[in-house]
């Protein structure tokens, strides 16, 4: 079916492929192929190794061990340039084009055509329109790249890696602010080029697309290398699966009591209620309650719009269209300064630069969701701020407990809890946590998962995110699940609900 | 049967982009609109057109051919200041040190000339003396990674103390080739003086759109300012173009330093005190965004034209002070990046 | 020894006490203080006493930086402010009374106050970049400047006004007190309230500031606002030791000595952490630098020269790829002794 069958040789071979970082092997022994001919995804979570696996193939990383053949050969490139002019082109998600240039310098830009040593415009321009051609565009190619939209700059981008005569095209996630026209139109090019015999590598987190596109995938895991699989034969289960492991680090027993019982009485008024909350490009509208001493969880992979509703919730991106309300009362969450006016509290997925104010000491990092609130003028007392540090470093066993230690000198795991003082010190209604538990180690894991069921019990309303679904499970009363931007079902988490119901809901988008 | 389409594949793919409704409406559209990156460069024209037609209106002389010609003259160093200046300001770099470097330039010509070294040694020697000093900053810039601001800054004072150390005073030029080359002129059309420094200046400003604009060094200077990560990316030599933005820029500011020894006939120390603000200003007002990226080195003219036409209507004004030179180029300047603002807020 | 030779501050305090040393070899009782007349004399008083108007420019800038600012226009409103302060003497029909100095220097104050204001409107609400906002107020500053003084150099006689730049308060200058105790009041600013610790945060990390709910306009708009007023009475002390507006030259090249100030003293360009005594160091190798040249008897017309290898210096030690270049070097050596155990 594939013409993958019925090459020969691979263009692009790895094999045994490790790179370490400092303290982190962040691929370990991969080995994967990438035929003409074919488009190939490359699937995996957050830290499965995928940018990883890309950077060592066009030299971005050096290898520690393994092999990589272009056609056969052996190579190691010692950079994009490197590996373009071997004919390993890359187009990445946020297009790298320059939107002051025209379309066709961009397109051109290192490979005009020359008269007399000078660049001959008329011809590089006819050049672009060339390549714009056979790539179905029909634009100016005197018009400036800004002016267009992303989907349009992709293909020029796309048309530039098919000036050097990429024989590997590198798609990172290139269709993750694309409508579903747009991708069609991507689509139909990537299959164009695909048939005249390019090797396209395709990263997305849009399953549906991937099972679109794709001849064949590749599952990383943790670095490692899980399977190579046929698209066609491959179910959305099986996949899905596959990518989030069933097998995970398992947790030692917490004492989490999660009460699974309904922590809601009929009738209340939700603490927030969103309704039809949406940003184009972002997450299309969804509806959600959440109640005070409830948990909801949030769950979905990677890119599927689980971050940008707690985005939209927080205040830290504007919705275009639907509303919320608190305690029944229409607000408007126009910036995070407004949510946390009206209790809301929201820790982001991106510790490090949206949360982490790292030269400042453990203590003013603590203070400063407070402090903000009241503006520089008032400054807390010292001896309150003394109190709140103590109380927050004691109970959530921040080490080491020196409130006069910068903040960028602790574990991931102590600044994740330092960040939870900076929010919990601001008594919040609702605590919103993007990912708490990323990249932490499995005992400060536990603690927050602790701390989050507790808070709830108190009566805090919290929305919990989490790549592990088990995690997820352990924790929540109420489960949204999303999908491809958009909230495809809500469950209520009793203890009949498994890791497996979820992960087929992720995969079928609760259609069933 | 019609002979063979020669681009078969070409016509096979339909078009799926751009406005479906019809082309013929968008070439005319665009026809009518003026394009988005020309828009500051058509606003600096505007002023232009606005200030020479007040001036024509109020004073009888003003445009006359005399006058015209006389704001090339006096303003000939200004304009190769502001052509290397354009370079920098595309990458999104600054250079604070022009001024100085002028002055150097003019001092050491001076020094040089009045030690008896010959004319034609003197005037390559005081061009390079720029050329290295924007070298040893580029090398600031890329290698040690500092900030062009502070880089520039350290030139500035670099260049600027070494003029002192040469000439303590004012040295007049009295070397006779270098006299009669920056006598020497000739009327074009019979009414329009042209002098050595005007025909310099204007072989610079021809330079300079050559290089910008059918080189692939000007094509990575743009590149870099619209994002150096990009530019990097597209696999564009950066690190050398960004080293070469500020040769360029003090070389102009060496060949600067000759337009003014010749214009002065000395070389004094506290030349060109500031220039710099002057220079930015002109390629602000000329349409070059400060972010980089974004301008023409014709802008950077018009915008020379424009702060010399400001000073030539308060002359003729006459009971209108020097000072208010400044205030209205503040103005201007507000009124410029204030525009540039809101057209970069409506882009994203 | 390793935690003193770490500290920030420690290659600022060698380079001065460096310079002092250097000073005193030269002249031997360079370090010398006398009692003249009931007033402090000798070369550290001077030091002190020229320092005051930079110190003050120098005080603002670092808040500025440290928001990842900075504050071209501080030389302009120096001159403006002296300029309307004499203007306003000069004009008004007691020149010497009491009172009218004080009005004159609330008038110059408040405007400066107005201008530091006017540039962060441009900053934090209009959103240009800090560079090219106060570029306008730069240039168009010293036209303003010499429209208050109508192009002339401005003389007036007060005593009462020459008291700010040239006076003494119990011996020691009213310049340096001045400074000195607007340097106290901005240390217990940024501490005692909260100013320091949100610049800090605006500056090190504004998205994670913002998602924190700190208002950064507001610091943003103080710190800008702050500066203007600094400068405004560095302005007055300047004017007041010549006692005369020179709208041309007053406070020229002030912003460059300060921003160098404020690097010396350890507070990055990128913004972030600031160091007020980092400043207040920076401040004094410049000033000291500035006499030095003069007592050596080079021409304070090349002092650029000695700034400038004192800019490339201390940026270079900072620059990243150096200090890379030193730890690699240090980690080698460190590691030596090791190889050879094994």
């Amino acid at each position: 079916m594939t013409s993958s069958e019925t090459a020969e040789r691979p263009v692009v071979q790895m094999t045994g492929i490790s790179i370490e970082f400092p303290g982190v092997k962040a691929l370990d022994q991969v080995d994967f192929r990438l035929f003409p001919g074919e488009v190939h995804a490359l699937m995996g979570e957050n830290g499965a190794g995928k940018s990883t696996l890309i950077k060592a193939l066009t030299g971005v990383y050096g290898i520690d061990a393994g092999e990589i053949l272009v056609d056969g050969e052996p190579h190691q490139f010692s950079g994009p340039g490197e590996a373009q002019s071997a004919g390993i082109a890359t187009v990445y998600q946020e297009v790298n084009l320059c939107e002051n240039l025209t379309v066709a310098e961009n397109i051109m830009l290192g490979h005009e055509p020359r008269r007399l040593g000078a660049i001959d415009w008329r011809a590089t321009r006819r050049e672009a329109a060339r390549h714009l051609a056979t790539m179905g565009l029909d634009i100016d190619p005197a018009s400036s790249l800004g002016a267009h939209s992303i989907a349009v700059q992709q293909l020029v981008a796309i048309s530039r890696a098919m000036v050097v005569d990429a024989k590997v095209l590198i798609l990172d996630e290139p269709t993750s602010s694309l409508d579903a026209d747009e991708v069609a139109q991507l689509f139909a090019v990537v299959r164009r080029l695909r048939d005249e015999g390019v090797a396209i590598l395709f990263v997305s987190h849009f399953i549906e697309q991937v099972y679109e596109i794709s001849d064949r995938m590749t599952v990383l895991r943790n670095g490692g290398l899980v399977g190579e699989y046929t698209t066609a034969e491959t179910d959305r289960l099986q996949l899905v699966s596959t990518m989030i492991g069933r097998s995970m680090e398992v947790l030692e027993d917490l004492h989490v009591s999660t009460a699974h019982t309904v922590a809601v009485e009929e009738g209340s008024t939700p603490y927030l209620q969103a309704v039809g909350l949406g940003r184009k490009g972002s997450v299309q509208p969804f509806d959600l309650d959440v109640y005070s001493g409830e948990v909801v969880g949030l769950a979905g992979l990677l890119g599927s719009g689980r971050t940008e509703v707690a985005r939209l919730l927080a205040g830290a991106d504007r919705a275009d269209s639907g509303d919320t309300r608190i305690n029944g009362v229409p607000v408007r969450l126009r910036n995070p300064r407004a949510a946390i006016g009206s209790g809301i509290a929201f820790s982001s997925e991106d510790r490090k630069a949206e949360g982490v104010v790292g030269d400042l000491t453990v203590r003013e990092n603590i203070v400063l969701g407070l402090q903000a609130g009241r503006g520089w003028m008032r400054r807390l007392p010292a001896r309150q701020v003394d109190e709140i540090v103590d109380k927050y470093v004691a109970a959530l066993g921040i080490r080491p407990a020196n409130p006069r230690a910068l903040l960028r000198n602790l574990s991931g795991g102590n600044q994740q809890k330092v960040l939870l003082a900076r929010w919990l010190a601001t008594a919040p209604e609702l605590l919103i946590l993007d990912e708490p538990t990323r990249g932490i180690d499995v005992g400060a894991k536990a603690e927050i998962q602790k701390l989050v069921a507790e808070l709830a019990e108190r009566g805090m309303a919290v929305v919990f995110i989490s790549a592990e679904l088990e995690e997820v499970l352990r924790l929540s009363h109420r489960i949204a699940v999303m999908r491809d931007r958009d909230k495809v079902a809500e469950v209520v988490n009793t203890d009949d609900v498994r890791v497996d119901d979820v992960v087929e809901l992720i995969a079928s988008g609760g259609k069933h | 049967m019609a002979a063979v389409a020669p681009e078969k594949r070409g016509t096979e793919a339909p078009p799926v982009a751009g406005p479906q409704r019809g082309r013929r409406m968008s070439t005319i559209a665009r026809r009518l609109r003026i394009d988005r990156r020309y828009m500051p460069v058509v606003g600096t024209f505007v002023v232009l057109a606005l200030i020479l037609s007040v001036g024509g209106v109020r004073y009888d002389n003003f445009l006359s051919t005399n006058v015209l010609a006389n704001l090339f003259i006096n303003n000939s160093f200004l304009i190769v200041l502001a052509v290397g200046m354009t370079f920098v300001i595309l990458t999104g770099g600054i250079d604070l040190s022009v001024g100085a470097v002028l002055a150097l330039s003019a001092v050491s010509a001076a020094y040089l000339l009045d030690a008896g070294v010959p004319a034609a040694m003197v005037m390559p020697a005081v061009v390079l003396i720029g050329s290295i000093i924007g070298f040893l900053i580029g090398v600031m810039v890329h290698v040690f990674d500092v900030q062009p601001f502070i880089a520039t800054l350290a030139g500035m004072f670099f260049a600027r103390g070494l003029c002192f150390v040469i000439a303590p005073v004012a040295i007049p030029i009295t070397d006779e080739t270098f006299v009669a080359i920056s006598a020497w002129d000739t009327w074009v059309g019979g009414q329009w003086r042209v002098t050595t420094s005007v025909m310099i200046a204007l072989a610079v400003v021809a330079l300079a759109f050559y290089l910008l604009h059918y080189t692939q060094f000007g094509r990575t200077v743009y590149a870099i300012g619209g994002g150096e990560q990009s530019a990097q990316l597209m696999g564009l030599p950066v690190a050398r173009t960004k080293v070469l933005v500020y040769v360029v820029s003090g070389t102009c500011a060496g060949l600067g330093g000759l337009l003014f020894a010749m214009y002065s006939r000395s070389g004094y120390s506290l030349t060109g005190v500031a220039m710099e603000l002057d220079a930015i200003a002109a390629v602000v007002i000329g349409g070059t965004l400060l972010t980089g990226g974004t301008g023409f080195v014709l802008g950077s003219v018009l915008g020379v034209l424009v702060l010399g036409l400001i000073q030539t209507i308060i002359t003729f004004e006459g009971t209108l002070s020097s000072w208010w030179t400044k205030i209205v180029i503040g103005v201007l300047l507000l009124i410029f990046v204030v525009l540039q603002r809101v057209l970069t807020l409506r882009r994203t | 020894m390793r935690e003193i030779t770490r500290h920030a501050l420690f290659w600022p305090v060698v380079a001065l006490v460096a310079l002092l040393a250097a000073n005193t070899i030269y002249r031997p009782d360079f370090l010398g203080v006398t009692i003249l007349n009931g007033h402090l004399f000798g070369a550290p008083v001077d030091i002190l006493r020229n320092a005051a108007p930079l110190m003050l420019v120098a005080l603002g800038m670092t808040l500025v930086i440290a928001t990842r600012g900075i504050d071209l226009s501080v030389g302009a409103v120096v001159a403006i402010a002296g300029a309307l302060s004499l203007s306003f003497i000069a004009t008004s029909p007691n020149p010497g009374s009491v009172s009218t100095v004080l009005l004159a220097i609330a008038i110059a104050l408040g405007v400066s106050l107005v201008l530091g204001v006017w540039n962060g409107f441009l900053v934090s609400v209009v959103g240009i970049q800090p560079i090219i906002a106060t570029l306008i107020l730069m240039t168009a500053g010293r036209g303003i400047a010499m429209l208050i003084t109508e192009g002339q150099i401005t003389t007036v006689t007060s005593p009462a006004f020459k008291t700010l730049g040239s006076g003494f308060w119990l011996g020691v200058p009213v310049a340096t007190l001045v400074a000195g105790s607007v340097f106290v009041l901005v240390a217990l600013l940024v501490r005692r309230t909260a100013l320091g610790m949100l610049v800090e945060s605006v500056g090190i990390n504004p998205a994670a500031s913002r998602l924190a709910g700190v208002k950064a306009r507001t610091i943003v708009w103080t710190v800008f606002a702050l500066s203007g007023l600094f400068s405004g009475l560095a302005g007055l002390i300047l004017a007041s030791n010549v006692m005369a507006a020179d709208a041309n030259n007053a406070g020229l090249f002030i912003e460059l000595d300060a921003i160098l100030a404020v690097v010396i003293g350890g507070t990055s360009l990128q913004g972030g952490k600031f160091s007020l005594s980092g400043t207040f160091v920076g401040v004094l190798i410049i000033t000291t630098l500035t006499l030095t040249v003069t007592i050596v008897g080079i021409s304070p017309l090349v002092t650029p020269l000695f700034k400038a290898l004192v800019v490339i210096a201390v940026t270079l030690l900072q620059s990243p790829r150096i200090r890379e270049s030193f730890a690699a070097r240090a980690r080698r050596r460190a590691a030596r002794p090791e190889e050879v155990s094994v």
